[in-house]
């Protein structure tokens, strides 16, 4: 129904951003766009500011930020970013003139400010506008392409009518976001021109990636639809890991889900061309794979494997989990993982078990209704995410309308779309939950990041400290925190994928939880392929791909693992059977 | 005329409301502030997070950080002498100081 992608369909512009959420293959299009170009004989600089990047291993090659040229490929050259690190240095090099001059409380707590999502984006920002603005990368290269494209966020905060004048040196109003802007001030002009030359369509083309999965496409939906309102409208759609055919039972029905998914497209992506590319068997690693990775598989040959047999599966995550007394149980992960599937499963398990279980997701879930009604010890409880972020934004902005001018209103505004922000404020919701639930044990679709913690945890305290028998914290969020931090009352499960990019992005929110001092214990790997008896050879192919993340998880959670099986049937129901097949 | 300064804490921001929570006690100072600058008041306020220098510059203040940390903070100064720690003045105590109706 769609076309397969093909660099000579396109209109390509000067300046290609290649965006979506992790692990839906947007390192290796934006690598095969640009190595196919400069086989075509056109100088090609690519740049990479994806933290979980492995460019390195894709080329096989020591990368810097500064830009190295390829052995083989001859007009290539690549350079490799790390917004995070950028952010730390940023960050240190603010700090720097205060060490030893300040004490370290003090310096700990500006530091806490500095260390959210935004500072990273923000960081990252400045390190593309370095490239789209440098006049000599403009004139060197014929194409520069991006692997990945800055937030709606980070854009509209730099785009706020006074967003570079003294405000942020005010001193009766601050903002948070862009207080992380402080000290970047002499970069205003190039920022604005980097902004003009993401909303120029004969220059720039912004290219969304997804997977032909639901969440992943309603995901591409909503950036699409941000940058779009900023003016970034020359957008076009790759639909990447298709699978072209078929060849038994699994397969066949991983192939129906996807067209499903495909005929479903959401509202807001059709009115962009859209291609698609197949499912690859191999893993985009060398330059052979990536200059084929548009054209061509050859995956007939895969012997025989059988799944790994030292896999533990979820029941063995059930029993520690009941056997230990959790009260409170967290499930994290990234969008598309499963972790609603999972979180219901485990409180479906204890509850057969005769624990009494609260389950609170956020996901509306009818489909587990009914489940839930017709099995004991089980209630259910549904927050909206985008409800409680609404009803905290505007108490937020009744209060600061009490002192605060209309155009200072925006700022704030805009701090309240910022991932934190979101946080916060289905934390609360759920920390009410919680508190309601005291004598049952207490199942959680998702999980706060250790930034926030600490913010609360912070101004918790600084509360403490002044005495204020009136803290605005609510109680609820207040008795939530101590509890999240026992070992013996709380556990929170991450869920991933047995692919790179979920398994890197699973283990940055492990150490986030670390730094807010908060254990994690048990790790589930879902959609496993290696657990299925699938014979189709793709698949196979595939499952083989799946066992170094495998390796790596088991590692990194010193064996406390469990994988579930890619199931053709995914419902709540059938995981739940294998939770209880003893 | 007196002279206050007020030094706060690392906050995200000044009135708190895009931080974790809403504080009404830094609504009202905020508001206090505000109201009294535009009576011509000398009053200033630094923030931790985003003017740290002010917080090395003023040897009071660099001095009782030292000594206490930073859970010393908010800190008022009055004609540069230390007036009250660890909470905002009352709007009481800013009429006191300064002999007026707050």
């Amino acid at each position: 129904m769609y076309e397969i992608f093909a660099l000579d369909k396109i209109k390509l512009t000067q300046y290609l951003f290649f965006t979506g959420k992790g692990g839906v293959g947007k390192t290796s299009i934006a690598c095969a766009t640009a190595v196919n170009l400069a086989d075509g004989g056109k100088k090609v600089l690519l740049v990479s500011t994806d933290p979980a990047s492995n460019l390195q291993d894709v080329f096989n090659t020591e990368l810097t930020g500064h830009g190295l040229p390829i052995e083989g490929v001859p007009g290539l050259i690549v350079a490799n970013l790390n917004p995070e690190e950028a952010a730390r240095e940023y960050r240190e090099a603010l700090l720097a003139p205060y060490m030893g001059k300040l004490p370290p409380s003090a310096i700990a707590s500006m530091e806490e400010q500095l260390s959210g999502s935004c500072t990273v984006e923000i960081a990252a920002f400045d390190q593309f506008s370095r490239f789209i603005t440098d006049q000599q990368t403009e004139e060197m290269y014929d194409y520069i392409i991006f692997d990945t494209a800055p937030t709606g966020h980070t854009l509209r905060m730099l785009q706020l009518p006074s967003a570079w004048s003294n405000f942020i040196n005010e001193s009766t109003h601050g903002v948070s976001c862009l207080g992380q802007l402080a000290g970047l001030e002499d970069k205003k002009d190039m920022y604005k021109e980097a902004v003009a030359t993401l909303a120029d369509k004969d220059r720039t083309t912004l290219v969304l990636v997804a997977k032909p999965e639901k969440t992943p496409l309603l995901e591409a939906e909503r950036s699409s639809l941000e940058l779009s309102e900023l003016g970034i409208n020359n957008q076009l759609l790759i639909i990447n890991s298709v699978l072209a055919k078929a060849t038994d039972a699994l397969s066949e029905k991983i192939r129906a889900e996807q067209q499903d998914a495909l005929n479903h497209m959401p509202a807001g992506l059709r009115k962009y061309t859209t291609y698609t590319l197949p499912l690859r068997s191999y893993n985009i690693l060398g330059l052979e794979k990536i200059r084929t990775f548009f054209t061509r598989d050859d995956y007939g040959n895969v012997s025989n494997r059988t799944a790994p047999v030292d896999l533990k599966q979820i029941d063995a995550l059930i029993d520690d989990l009941y056997n230990s007394g959790k009260k409170v149980i967290f499930v994290m992960g990234k969008g598309g993982v499963g972790k609603t599937t999972v979180a219901a499963a485990i409180a479906l398990a204890l509850a057969h078990k005769g624990t009494k279980v609260h389950l609170t997701s956020t996901d509306p879930a009818d489909h587990l209704k009914f489940v839930i009604d017709t099995t004991a010890n089980i209630t259910q409880s549904h927050i909206d995410e985008r409800q409680e972020l609404l009803n905290y934004q505007n108490e937020v902005i009744e209060k600061a309308r009490e002192t605060m001018s209309e155009e200072d209103l925006e700022y704030v505004k805009e701090d309240l779309r910022s991932p934190c922000t979101q946080e916060i404020a289905v934390f609360r919701a759920f920390a009410e939950v919680v508190d309601k639930a005291e004598d049952q044990v207490v199942v959680i679709d998702t999980a706060p990041t250790g930034h926030t913690l600490l913010l609360l945890d912070a101004t918790q305290s600084y509360h403490r400290e002044v005495q204020r028998t009136k803290g605005e914290i609510p109680i609820s969020v207040q008795r939530l925190l101590p509890r999240l931090r026992d070992e013996q009352q709380a556990d929170v499960v991450i869920v991933t994928l047995p692919e790179a990019t979920p398994v890197w992005e699973a283990t940055r929110l492990r150490e986030e939880l670390h730094r807010a001092g908060i254990q994690n214990k048990w790790w589930v790997v879902n959609q496993c392929l290696s657990l299925t008896d699938t014979r189709d050879s793709m698949l196979l192919a595939r499952a083989e791909a799946e066992e170094p993340w495998l390796n790596k998880v088991k590692e990194i959670s010193k064996d406390h693992f469990v994988a579930i099986p890619w199931l053709e049937d995914a419902s709540i129901k059938n995981i739940i059977n294998l939770a209880n097949k003893d | 005329m007196r002279k206050i300064e007020i030094f706060d804490p690392a906050m995200c921001c000044a009135t708190g409301v895009c931080g974790p929570a809403i504080d009404p006690e830094l609504l009202r100072i905020a508001v206090a502030i505000d109201n009294l600058k535009e009576k011509g008041v000398d009053i200033s306020r630094h923030g931790l997070s985003n003017e740290p220098m002010e917080f090395i510059k003023n040897q009071v203040i660099n001095d009782l950080l030292q000594k206490e940390g930073a859970e010393i903070l908010p800190v008022t100064l009055l004609d540069g002498q230390v007036a009250k720690t660890k909470g905002y003045p009352t709007n009481q105590e800013f009429s006191d100081w300064l002999g007026i109706p707050v």
